[in-house]
């Protein structure tokens, strides 16, 4: 007599074991320390941190070593952590105006106050394999004056003194925005729920959309206003107190993107923008955050929607890593009984036809 | 038994008691979408978090649960909704489905009957039963606001013309309490019949899609059909190979590579239950 498999219990207690031996690899090899993560995987950490929703390079760190360098199996770790911790209060807007930058630069102008700051980045190395990173490397040095920068007006501050950009004041009242840790997505969705989607979007799918809007799929014409990278003071207001108290600082990429606007009934032409943020230093989401934000504001700037970027329901309800990483392997889960079912039915339509 | 460093039942308390409003709303409004604010849970999305918050909410100390998949106890995944619930509040647990004051189920109703004192909890993938013909839910919201559903009629229509009868085996819609067109779930439409007027509180809980909605006791539910055209279910030529039921829903299983098979009950607990008694019988 066939008996159906069984035991379960067994099968995910030893699953759990080989995962842990298959993580930790071969145990002659040093284990990955922490710190090792956070200082030399620190892109890795940022991104984590940024779809997590949780500043902590610590257990961003720890996420991405439980998960074996997943980035999105280590978002998830993340973001179950942080769904049922209590919330004590919020921070007052961070002001990145006054952020104390590592990074700047603008596709806008030439020069501008401040000045143009590379700051690390990838962007002019050539991507030729470094072998001498085969080796255990001497110490990088690079010279101190060049470390940080003091604050600088932003590029679309500039650009609002002649009015040509458009100015995004707070709505009458200056209410507080909806919280999408604390309430579920509803449509139509405004920007402010938009962009805390986009933040928490994975940059793979925010990429291909941005990307889509370059190819002819919702025309925005962008320009990189300005990308900074650097540190922002937090401040919170406690109630005992009632004025403003400093309780660290974020490292953040911010990205303002202006978009060419040939005008309306009721607004002169001018360039309108499109905002992406980031934890730590992650330049490719916050980019593309901006374009996609910028691609969702069609139905407020009166233009067609015809493209998946610009379809609100599209780009929010598909751009969460957790939902959709979840929901594709969930097939995995047996399905035996919707797949009898439909088996009967596909027997059933083989004798009548 | 119980993890103490993990707040009973995992969820915090305040949201738990977000989630209890908005089942009381559901339970007011039988079959009605409430949105709410799904947390993210230690489980994939896709795998029961919509149903492990409903539990987690309404479940206590002296609950009994039992978690089924497909019908069965012993299935990977209900093992671990399982083990995440006795981790998190060590509560008992049982696989006869009597005994059980709370069952969190994917994809099947119990073949024995539910009765006054237990809620069985749904896990739902797609809370929408509309979703497939109609994406976006801001249109959708509306059709429900308007009892607008000639589109699943017109869909069922379809299929009537085209293959003689509906060709929707599982999941297959249901008006609830005359009102609202809902998703039974991915169930077989096997099951459709036992949720009508079922004495048990049925929950469901879509983690994803953050939906609750909610079947009380003794609700009518009906599931859609034509006069010319009536619901039917499921029925085999076989029996099942362990207990002889011919009323239960039967898995089919690959035997051997010669094209062998053998019917069984989907439903372990019952079938395990009807073997006992053949055996002391005997």
């Amino acid at each position: 007599m066939y008996v159906a498999v069984k035991g379960g219990e067994r099968a995910i207690r030893n699953s759990h074991e080989l995962l842990a031996e298959v993580r930790r690899g071969d145990p002659a090899v040093p284990e990955l320390s922490l710190e090792q993560i956070k200082q030399q995987l620190k892109l890795a950490v940022d991104r984590v941190m940024t779809e997590g929703s949780l500043y902590d390079p610590d257990l961003a760190a720890l996420a991405l070593k439980q998960a074996a360098g997943d980035a999105v199996e280590a978002i998830f770790l993340v973001r179950a952590f942080r769904a049922t911790l209590p919330r004590l209060g919020y921070t007052e807007p961070l002001d990145t105006s006054r952020m104390r930058l590592w990074r700047r630069v603008s596709a806008t102008f030439k020069d501008l106050p401040g000045g143009q700051v590379l700051g690390p980045t990838y962007d002019y190395t050539q991507r030729l394999l470094d072998f001498s990173l085969l080796e255990p490397a001497s110490k990088a040095a690079a010279p101190e004056d060049e470390r940080a920068a003091d604050a600088m007006p932003r590029v679309v501050d500039l650009l609002d003194g002649e009015g040509l950009v458009e100015r995004h004041e707070p709505p009458a009242g200056d209410p507080d925005p909806l919280d999408l840790t604390r309430e579920p997505l509803r449509f139509p969705a405004e920007r402010s729920v938009r962009l805390q989607n986009l933040a928490r979007a994975d940059e793979g799918f925010l990429l291909a959309m941005g990307y889509s809007t370059q190819r002819g799929y919702a025309h925005t014409h962008p320009f990189a206003g300005e990308i900074r990278h650097g540190a922002a003071e937090v401040e919170v207001i406690p109630e005992e107190l009632g004025f403003p108290v400093v309780i660290g600082e974020v490292a953040l990429t911010e990205c303002q993107m202006v978009n060419q606007f040939a005008g309306s009934k009721t607004e002169p032409p001018q360039f309108t923008r499109g905002y992406g943020l980031a934890f730590g230093h992650c330049e490719r989401k916050s980019m593309a955050m901006a374009l996609v934000d910028r691609a969702l504001r069609a139905t407020e700037l009166g233009e067609e929607v015809e493209s998946p970027a610009q379809m609100q329901e599209f780009v929010l309800s598909h751009s969460d890593s957790l939902e959709a990483s979840g929901f594709v392997q969930h097939l995995k889960l047996p399905h035996y009984v919707d797949f009898q079912a439909e088996l009967e039915l596909v027997r059933k339509m083989r004798r009548s036809a | 038994m119980r993890d103490e460093r993990f707040n009973f039942a995992f969820l915090d308390e305040r949201s738990k008691r977000m989630i209890r409003r908005a089942l009381l709303k559901a339970i007011a409004i039988p079959g009605y979408q409430v949105p709410f604010g799904s947390r993210e849970m230690p489980l994939p999305y896709g795998w029961g978090t919509g149903g492990i918050q409903v539990t987690a909410s309404v479940i206590g100390p002296n609950d009994v649960l039992k978690v089924i998949d497909q019908g069965a106890d012993d299935t990977v995944n209900a093992v671990n909704i399982r083990r995440f619930f006795q981790r998190t509040t060590g509560v008992a647990v049982t696989e006869r489905a009597p005994e059980a004051t709370l069952i969190q189920t994917r994809h099947r109703i119990p073949e024995t009957p539910l009765h006054e004192r237990q809620i069985i909890v749904y896990q739902v993938p797609v809370p929408e039963p509309l979703q497939r013909l109609e994406p976006r839910e801001a249109e959708t919201r509306r059709m429900h606001g308007l009892a607008e559903y000639g589109l699943m009629h017109v869909k069922l229509y379809e299929d009537i013309a085209r293959y003689g009868h509906i060709a929707t085996t599982y999941d297959y819609p249901v008006m609830v309490n005359g009102r609202y067109l809902t998703a039974p779930s991915p169930i077989p439409k096997f099951d459709n019949p036992k949720m009508n007027m079922n004495p048990a509180l049925q929950l469901f809980g879509a983690g994803r899609e953050k939906r609750i909605y909610a079947i009380p006791p003794y609700t009518r539910v009906e599931s859609l059909a034509f006069e010319d055209h009536p619901f039917e279910v499921q029925r085999w030529d076989a029996a099942c190979a362990l207990c002889g039921s011919r009323e239960s829903f039967l898995d089919e299983v690959v035997t051997d590579d010669r094209g062998g098979r053998l019917f069984m009950c989907s439903d372990t607990d019952y079938c395990a239950g009807r073997q006992a008694a053949k055996a002391a019988a005997a």
